[in-house]
């Protein structure tokens, strides 16, 4: 399991996320992210997966993660900043992360060995 | 960019979101594979047009390309609206072609479908980009948090486009609307049912007022 932390996301562009989230889960890591992806980050990945997936080798990635948290500033209202901040996700192999239960705040999920 | 900048141009934007009323506006419709998608599109395109979108089935991923039909115009409360309604194919993040196989497909068809479906998939994903506004149909029988619905609403609540929610397939007695609602209480959601037509004047109500 790699845990990634807010900074080390914060540095890194979607193209690189994407590759690193990937190249984990495909050796059968599962990646634990801090701060999470932004929703277009998390359609990136959707398409990236989409191209890696082989029949019989790879079927897909399991992500969880929580809505977004809405809360925005009256600076960031004045500028329309986005006002999604993503929260904590966990990303893993499709055959090995399963959701057992989610909610907005908690999420269940088993993990089992290859 | 400057603070300046940016105030000027979001005025610039919301000038033109002013004159451009009246567009045909571009909407999409989303979900989870085998959520009703094109249940619901066909059912609003024969509704408008007396035409289909597209096949049906219970095999998820019956819908591997995007269809688009331009100018459907929707009336309600003597309101009308023209839009261009692009069904698309289920998102996921996974496709195993093992789950066709299980449906009862021999192994070469579901290898092809699996196929096909992850080129659906990617299709879908790209089609956010060009869209103004999007039903995501949810199955009402279902748990709402999942990834595809966490994904789709957060690229249009990052975009500030229009998004209004299909609680689907409330023909079943396991149907739950209120858990969608509590799932996502921000957003306006219809309890429809796509096969049986309950409640579709009160969708047809909703894409007037959210999406004119």
């Amino acid at each position: 399991m790699d845990l990634i932390s807010k900074e080390k996301l914060s540095r890194l562009t979607t193209v690189e996320k994407v590759r690193m989230i990937l190249d984990g889960v495909e050796k059968g890591k599962i990646i634990v992210l801090e701060s999470g992806l932004s929703p277009s980050e998390e359609s990136r990945l959707i398409e990236a997966t989409m191209a890696k997936i082989s029949p019989g080798e790879f079927a897909g990635i399991e992500i969880e993660s929580y809505p977004g948290d809405m809360r925005q500033s009256w600076v960031d209202k004045l500028l329309k900043k986005p006002t999604i901040r993503p929260r904590l996700t966990v990303i893993g192999p499709a055959d090995q992360l399963k959701t057992l239960k989610r909610d907005s705040d908690v999420i269940s999920a088993l993990v089992s060995a290859r | 960019m400057g603070i300046i900048k940016k105030i000027k141009r979001n005025f610039a934007l919301t000038f033109k979101r002013i004159f451009k009323r009246g567009k045909i506006r571009r909407i999409g419709i989303y979900g989870p594979p085998n959520a009703g998608k094109t249940t619901l599109a066909n059912r609003i395109v024969r509704d408008f047009t007396g035409d289909a979108i597209g096949s049906v089935s219970d095999i998820p991923h019956e819908t591997r390309r995007a269809h688009r039909r331009e100018g459907v115009t929707i009336t309600s409360n003597g309101s009308a609206i023209t839009l261009d309604i692009v069904d698309t194919p289920g998102l996921a993040t996974k496709i195993d072609f093992q789950d066709f196989m299980a449906k009862g497909l021999s192994e070469d068809e579901s290898r092809r479908r699996a196929k096909e479906a992850t080129e659906g998939v990617i299709e879908a994903v790209r089609w956010l980009d060009d869209l103004e506004g999007i039903i995501l149909v949810m199955d009402a029988t279902e748990d709402p948090f999942t990834q595809v619905n966490v994904t789709v609403i957060g690229n249009m609540e990052a975009r500030k486009l229009p998004l209004l929610i299909a609680a689907n397939k409330i023909d079943l007695e396991e149907s739950a609307p209120s858990h969608i609602k509590s799932a996502f209480p921000q957003h306006p959601m219809v309890p429809i049912s796509a096969l049986t037509g309950d409640n579709i004047d009160l969708l047809y109500e909703q894409i007037a007022e959210h999406f004119g």
